[in-house]
């Protein structure tokens, strides 16, 4: 088990990277505290994969240094960094048992035979597959599969951190829940490092302690679920955290009021003025836009509203731009409604990021 | 449901019918024919029963040609199949040199087989072959005329460098049909390159593999063309196959009764071996389907 720092790490695929464009990973500085529980969140091509097989090895960074517990392994071979990595498609060893796929990476490592089949047993108690210890891996099911390869990981004592590569992709809903769970249990009771890669909110929400959400190559924010929902550091954040996400409305700001169109909101926070931004946005989650009547708020014009069981979404838009409002159970919706921000929760955006200085 | 009968369905399959009856099994009936019969000429037949298949199974001549059969079958699976292996696991995954060298791979297969035959023969003559000079300068007696072991040397190489690439070809598609997550795993693993080949890539080609020892077999168990004319069967009957001694009796002495009843023995030995390998990769599925099917 061990803390793992990311030092100034980038990484292309091109030989020779001139341009930022160029890099599918740019410029990471991170940290993954030792047995801490990670997501890696981002939508498809954002550098999370990347960023993984440069931990586990698989992949050498083209600038920066990796450290685990301080030493660097930048240079170290996957098989001597001890890492685990658990991939989208399980990988089992077809013509092996069950037993022998848990016992291969500690036969490779020259384990005695005595202490091998001690800890396979342990596992496949835990990975509960007990019973089917003595089959072939081929033709057992999809998650069956995919416990045998996180079964390969957790076997070995010295694993510094376990990588999760969207593990659950290929998995049943169901099955997708059941494990999920198991996958927390195990954190709990044996206190890996772990790191989640998804595209999936619920998976990295429900999963991990921190979040950290990558867009285009780069880290945006890392935080609890909580303070990605509350405080979006980035406007992708924002969008791709919630659902639906954050309502994003172009404004142009004017002291503590942010204009929209003809239409005016309170902020608590401003631009400094000594910072020139070419764009400026407001964010607001649906769940924080009120409905007011007509004449109260902004102006709102509803395209559909959808039952969701627990609340409606209204799905609208104002000055062309859409606007979402999430409307609780028992409230009624207005016959014009118009939106009202609360002040505490609308965010400013100067070039995507968060504004956080006082007006 | 009721079931529609509609003989002139029929009619469709006829063309068929007839042309596997001209191609097939009017030939082979009439091999029958003769294997049981004593043919002169003028179309004078006489009733022979039994004897030609007695007559085959004793003699000396049979029993050395399908014993040199078995040698050299076997001895180019024992080749060409390691060998095979081994270049497509050389061969470049991606990038530039994959056509090339699945080109050059398969151009040893598009060579029509007599004149692989006339490149061979040339190739190893004494006096203008770049091979036999070669090897005779450098000391080694290499005369496949009137060596046997040269003679055998000549074909089996041939034989490899003709039909390698088809073994190659099949392991290579297996091959590159393995997504890079296992060999990822593998390297997570601590595998060595001995178990990556044993665990991964050996269990991803085996069924092409099968595929391939079955086609090399029957190919070399029926080589004709090649060996005939490199060596025509000699130097004596060292390189006399099971195909070429029947070619001997049937066209050369004209004795259509016992070569027919060689043919009938030859086609059963045939038959039987692949039906031993069908066996064989009819288990491995049907092993995949049992387990399959409990999911």
């Amino acid at each position: 088990m061990a803390r793992i720092d990311l030092d100034h790490i980038r990484h292309s695929y091109l030989p020779n990277p001139a341009s930022p464009g160029d890099y599918a990973l740019k410029e990471v500085n991170l940290t993954f505290e030792d047995g801490g529980a990670y997501a890696l969140l981002g939508s498809s091509g954002c550098g999370k994969t990347t960023l993984l097989n440069i931990i586990s090895g698989l992949l050498t960074p083209s600038e920066g240094e990796l450290l685990f517990d301080g030493k660097s392994v930048t240079e170290l071979s996957t098989e001597a960094r001890n890492i685990a990595q658990v991939f989208q498609f399980p990988v089992v060893y077809d013509t092996m048992s069950v037993y022998d796929n848990l016992a291969f990476p500690l036969r490779n490592r020259g384990v005695p035979a005595a202490e091998v089949d001690q800890k396979v047993h342990e596992i496949l108690r835990i990975i509960d597959l007990e019973s089917k210890a003595k089959r072939k891996a081929q033709g057992l099911t999809a998650d069956e599969k995919q416990k045998i390869s996180l079964g390969r990981g957790l076997v070995r004592s010295d694993t510094n951190a376990i990588l999760f590569d969207e593990p659950l992709t290929v998995i049943d809903p169901h099955m997708k829940w059941v494990l999920r769970s198991q996958l927390k249990h195990l954190h709990k009771q044996f206190g890996f490092t772990m790191v989640y890669v998804t595209h999936d909110q619920t998976e990295a929400l429900t999963f991990a302690d921190k979040v950290v959400v990558m867009y285009g190559g780069e880290v945006v924010q890392i935080g609890t679920p909580d303070e990605l929902f509350r405080k979006p550091q980035h406007t992708f954040v924002g969008y791709f955290i919630g659902s639906p996400g954050m309502n994003v409305l172009p404004c142009e700001v004017d002291g503590s009021m942010a204009r929209i169109g003809e239409h005016s909101v309170p902020l608590v926070c401003g631009l400094n003025p000594k910072k020139v931004a070419r764009k400026t946005e407001v964010g607001i989650r649906p769940e924080f836009v009120k409905l007011g009547a007509a004449g109260e708020g902004l102006p709102l014009k509803v395209n559909a509203v959808e039952d969701i069981g627990r609340c409606r979404i209204l799905r609208g838009e104002m000055e062309g731009v859409a606007l979402n409002a999430i409307v609780g159970e028992g409230l009624s919706i207005p016959e014009n409604p118009t939106a009202l921000f609360d002040p505490a929760q609308t965010n400013l955006y100067a070039d995507s990021w968060l504004v956080s200085e006082g007006a | 449901m009721e079931k529609t009968v509609n003989n002139k369905a029929w009619f469709m399959v006829l063309p068929v019918l007839v042309l596997v009856a001209f191609t097939a099994v009017i030939p082979l009936m009439t091999v029958v024919n003769y294997a049981f019969q004593d043919s002169f000429g003028n179309n004078q037949f006489f009733w022979a029963g039994i004897e030609w298949f007695q007559e085959l199974l004793s003699s000396e001549r049979f029993h050395d040609a399908l014993g040199r059969n078995l040698i050299f079958s076997f001895t180019i699976l024992a080749i060409e199949i390691p060998l095979g292996i081994g270049i497509a696991l050389c061969m470049p995954k991606k990038g530039w040199g994959v056509p090339v060298c699945l080109v050059l791979m398969a151009l040893p297969l598009l060579v029509p087989w007599n004149v692989v035959g006339t490149i061979w023969q040339v190739f190893g003559r004494v006096d203008i072959g770049l091979l036999g000079y070669f090897l005779n300068s450098l000391g080694i007696n290499y005369n496949y005329t009137q060596d046997p072991v040269a003679a055998w040397a000549t074909v089996i190489v041939m034989d490899v460098w003709h039909w390698t690439s088809l073994v190659v070809l099949l392991c290579y598609a297996g091959l590159v049909s393995i997504p890079e997550a296992y060999y990822q795993a593998a390297r997570i693993d601590g595998a060595s390159r001995w178990a990556v080949f044993r665990y991964i890539q050996l269990p991803k080609m085996h069924s092409v593999l099968l595929i391939g020892v079955l086609l090399r077999f029957m190919d070399s168990f029926m080589i004709y063309t090649e060996p005939f004319v490199v060596t025509g069967g000699g130097p004596g009957n060292s390189t006399t196959f099971l195909s070429i001694d029947l070619v001997k009796m049937a066209i050369g002495q004209f004795d259509l009764g016992p070569a027919a009843a060689m043919s009938l023995v030859y086609f059963l030995i045939i038959l039987l071996f692949s039906w031993v390998f069908y066996t064989i990769m009819n288990n491995v599925g049907t092993e995949k389907k049992h387990y399959a099917g409990e999911e």
